[in-house]
């Protein structure tokens, strides 16, 4: 219904369109100067066509569940239910009228099924006659306007830059819906547990806080030394260290190598095909952390004499390394190419070798940009979910040994928030309350990252 | 003195020499990590796409099926298989007793009653003679026959009986047991039996994801992307538009699934598991990427061409729209090419929202539960099953040639597309 509603909108619009151009032209004729040209009258009557629509639509979209509901359960009230119960009749009513209700039907519930039908199929006409009057109202008054040859280029671009703006808003909107969705949960979650007991305990084991029956009361007690996040924490740190020590000596090298020293041809093949690691999705990464590196890392301990856990720190924090490569190597490639060659031949004619000029004038000089592709490096690390999912241990384990297994945030924000969740239960607002320190550490990390890199370009543009 | 002096020289050119080394090293290690990579999922994945058929002789007995003479197509739709098919695989061995019966059954997928239908119906005629029906292997047989199973293991520790294998070798040496291409890797949905399990459920799930992102990103992306390169004011404002699209490219993508969870789902009670739902995610995640990428092209196209077509009197809009855009396009395509590559391989946001839901039909529409491939790849790699860890490379392997094809599409938009200013 709403579909052929929507196509006919579009087919007046381009009638409209139509019409606005044909009505330029008539004016053409008479010998009168247009204000614009013919198609902006056509945009102008559309525009006036797809406004009204768009405001009535959206409007209904959201009026319309709200009061039909308020009109079926107006039956019941003054009968003393209670808004849940009353929210499970609607649910049923709903359900029958699909014709999907499994369970008793009483004949209330076929009554209001019935008043539910009725009032949709009322909503439903009601609502094409309006849009259709009130379009027809705006052209109308629109082309009325045209006819007397009024401006219409200006309103027309007007209108688009107000769509450009929305669209720029977009950004705005979901870092705000980001900030909305975790603020909420992490406010609830630390109204049971205290933020000291979180930021400092360190015992970590969510699954003693069994989702509980919503009827009883909340025990805090209950949860003490449950959500103690510092092993998480330190884990994600530790593991984000193993990623870096493997990820900057080998970006940091090939990043340089590639924009110092490598031929043309060397560095046409080279470049994208170590940026062929970082297109490669993370899961596959998980993937071969636990099957090959895990699995190896394990047996070579072995035949060493050492305990090696199947899912150690090491192999999710090397692999993890391996991944952040690419990153490391093009941004200091870039930072370093950047460089004004001034530099370097000051140096050469000063004699020094194009090591000592590496090490001596250009990093120092880059070092700024390189910092700032390292940090955010460090950001993807901390971010990094499916590997440490896949590759690390599940258990929240405080300890310094890469060849035991730890945890990290984004791992025990999956292993919380997997299959079904309560919402309400602080086991899932631990979840959130997670998120939210993760992209707090993130945000920082970036800002900064950003800010560094900028001040740099800036420096040398 | 002079002596020295070489001395230092030597020292210098010999560390020069070694810095330049530690350089090719550090790409070959790269490199040497890649190639491990690709030979490692190559080499455990390719064999998944084979897969191992029973030779097994099955007499279309009417009697037992429950058919009268002369049976209608419709009859023979409702017969009874179960028994002949028990029997066929009964036959291989008379002499077995019951418990290795119960095996012998094992030893195909409990498909076979339907692969034994498909082949009547496909032939009527075949009713009360004997043919040999491929059937479809146990997943042990079928990792047996491809040389991936321990043989040698302790009969215990082993899911195929020393029997299965005795009654199996004498199917290989009367050549009974074939291995062709695995067709239904590519049409079934999820199985929990890993000879059954395809991709085709996860791979409709990933094409409406993108689907679904690429229809509200783009636009979304393209028209805010004009809106900072061309039309907005130099004021806090826009400054603070810019910080947030930098920072959201570079926030966890784990943090967009706890959004998508937390507002998607909890507030505007869309339906879980659905591709609408982690499609809506994903566009949110690669907006940021298009916006970047479309600021860049447009940036690229040269000021001249404004200013001679602001000189013809064109007003900025019309500028913007009629000349401008259209010139950035090839870049702005192969940047959102390059993000919905991105979100194609994006797993963490997608388990969120609950896709990973095990899924056993091929979804329909956007609305349908789905999960997506690289969701697949997790799902398999979590269950224990041998049989499984072949499919997870193969599916890797499908998803990687996904991520080239559409890489190479991108690079071939800039290369053919893209006008060069000079």
């Amino acid at each position: 219904m709403n579909l052929i509603l929507f196509t006919f909108i579009v087919l007046l619009g381009f009638t409209s369109y139509y019409f606005g151009r044909k009505k330029a032209y008539t004016i053409q004729s008479t010998k009168k100067r247009l204000t614009a040209l013919p198609q902006f009258y056509g945009y102008y009557l559309a525009i006036w066509c797809a406004i009204p629509a768009f405001i009535i639509f959206s409007l209904w979209a959201i009026f319309e569940p709200t009061i039909v509901k308020l009109l079926v359960l107006s039956d019941y009230s003054n009968q003393g239910y209670l808004d849940d119960e009353l929210n499970l009749i609607y649910e049923k009513t709903k359900a029958l009228s699909r014709g999907q209700f499994t369970g008793e039907i009483t004949p209330f519930i076929e009554a209001s099924a019935e008043k539910y039908l009725s009032l949709r199929s009322i909503a439903q006409s009601s609502k094409v006659v309006i849009v259709l009057s009130a379009i027809i109202a705006s052209v109308a008054y629109a082309y009325k306007r045209i006819s007397s040859n009024s401006r219409t280029r200006e309103p027309v671009e007007k209108f688009l830059n107000a769509v450009l703006f929305t669209a720029s808003l977009a950004a705005i909107l979901t870092t705000v819906g980001i900030v909305f969705s975790l603020i909420f949960q992490t406010i609830d979650f630390f109204k049971v547990i205290p933020l000291f007991d979180f930021v400092f305990g360190t015992h970590w084991y969510p699954a003693k806080a069994f989702v509980r029956d919503s009827s009883e009361a909340l025990d805090p007690s209950m949860y003490s030394d449950t959500f103690g996040a510092v092993p998480i924490f330190a884990g994600t740190f530790f593991i984000a260290f193993i990623a870096m020590c493997v990820a900057i000596p080998i970006g940091l090298m090939s990043g340089i190598y590639l924009a110092e020293y490598a031929s043309y041809k060397v560095r046409q093949y080279a470049k994208p095909l170590i940026e062929i690691l970082a297109g490669i999705p993370t899961v596959v990464y998980g993937f071969f952390a636990a099957l090959t590196v895990g699995p190896f890392l394990k047996e070579l301990g072995t035949s060493m004499g050492l305990e090696v856990s199947a899912e150690s720190a090491l192999a999710a924090g090397g692999v993890m390394g391996i991944m952040i490569i690419p990153f490391i190597s093009s941004l200091s490639d870039d930072v370093i190419t950047s460089v004004p060659q001034s530099l370097r031949d000051g140096s050469y004619a000063m004699g020094a070798t194009k090591s000592e000029t590496i090490k001596r004038v250009i990093f120092p000089a880059a070092l700024p940009g390189i910092v700032g592709s390292i940090l955010l490096g460090v950001s993807r690390a901390i971010g990094e979910t499916m590997i440490v999912v896949m590759a690390s241990g599940l258990a929240a384990n405080l300890t310094l040994n890469p060849l035991e297994s730890t945890s990290t945030i984004t791992a025990q924000i999956v292993v919380i928030l997997i299959g079904d969740q309560a919402f309400g239960d602080p086991k899932t607002q631990a979840a959130f309350a997670l998120g939210m320190s993760l992209f707090l550490v993130t945000l920082c990390l970036n800002i900064v990252a950003l800010r560094v890199v900028k001040k740099y370009r800036e420096k040398y543009e | 003195m002079n002596k020295n002096k070489e001395q230092l020289l030597n020292k210098r050119y010999k560390a020069e020499q070694r810095f330049r080394l530690y350089g090719q090293s550090a790409i070959f290690m790269a490199l040497l990590f890649l190639t491990i990579f690709i030979f490692k999922i190559f080499s455990t994945g390719y064999s998944a796409f084979q897969k191992t058929w029973l030779i097994v002789p099955v007499t279309f007995d009417a009697e037992l099926m429950m058919l009268d003479e002369n049976p209608t197509k419709q009859d023979i739709e409702d017969a009874d298989y179960y028994e002949i098919a028990l029997q066929s695989m009964w036959n291989l061995d008379p002499n077995a007793n019951e418990d290795q019966q119960n095996q012998l059954k094992r030893m195909v997928s409990y498909f076979f009653e339907r692969e034994i239908k498909q082949e009547l119906l496909k032939d009527p005629n075949l009713l009360g003679k004997t043919k040999e029906v491929y059937l479809t292997a146990s997943d042990d047989l079928d990792q047996v026959f491809k040389g991936n199973y321990p043989r040698d293991l302790p009969e215990d520790q082993r899911r195929v009986s020393d029997y299965q294998l005795k009654i199996f070798d004498q199917l290989v040496a009367n050549g009974k047991v074939e291995s062709k291409f695995n067709i239904s890797f590519f049409t079934n949905a999820d199985s929990r039996e890993a000879e059954l399990a395809g991709i085709a459920s996860s791979f409709m799930g990933s094409i409406f994801s993108i689907l679904v992102c690429l229809m509200i990103a783009f636009p979304v992306a393209v028209l805010a992307a004009i809106y900072l390169e061309e039309f907005a004011p130099k004021n806090r404002f826009t400054d603070f538009i810019e910080v947030n699209i930098n920072n959201l490219a570079a926030v966890p993508s784990i943090v967009f699934g706890l959004l998508g969870l937390g507002i998607l789902l909890a507030i505007f009670q869309l339906p879980r598991s659905t591709p609408l739902v982690g499609g809506i995610t994903l566009s949110l995640m690669t907006l940021p990427t298009i916006i970047i990428a479309a600021r860049a092209s447009l940036k690229a196209v040269p000021p001249s061409i404004r200013e001679a077509a602001l000189a013809m009197g064109a007003s900025r809009m019309q500028t913007t729209m009629h000349h401008t855009v259209p010139l950035s396009m090839p870049g702005t395509l192969s940047g959102t090419i390059i993000g919905l590559a991105q979100a194609l391989g994006e797993t963490a946001p997608l388990i969120l929202i609950g896709m990973v839901a095990f899924v056993n039909t091929i979804p329909g529409s956007p609305m349908d539960p789905a999960a997506s491939l690289p969701v697949q790849i997790y799902i398999w790699a979590e269950s224990a099953e041998r049989g499984f860890v072949e499919k997870v490379s193969a599916c890797i392997m499908v998803l990687l040639g996904f991520l080239i094809i559409m890489n190479l599409f991108a690079q071939i938009i800039r290369h053919k597309f893209e006008k060069k200013w000079s």
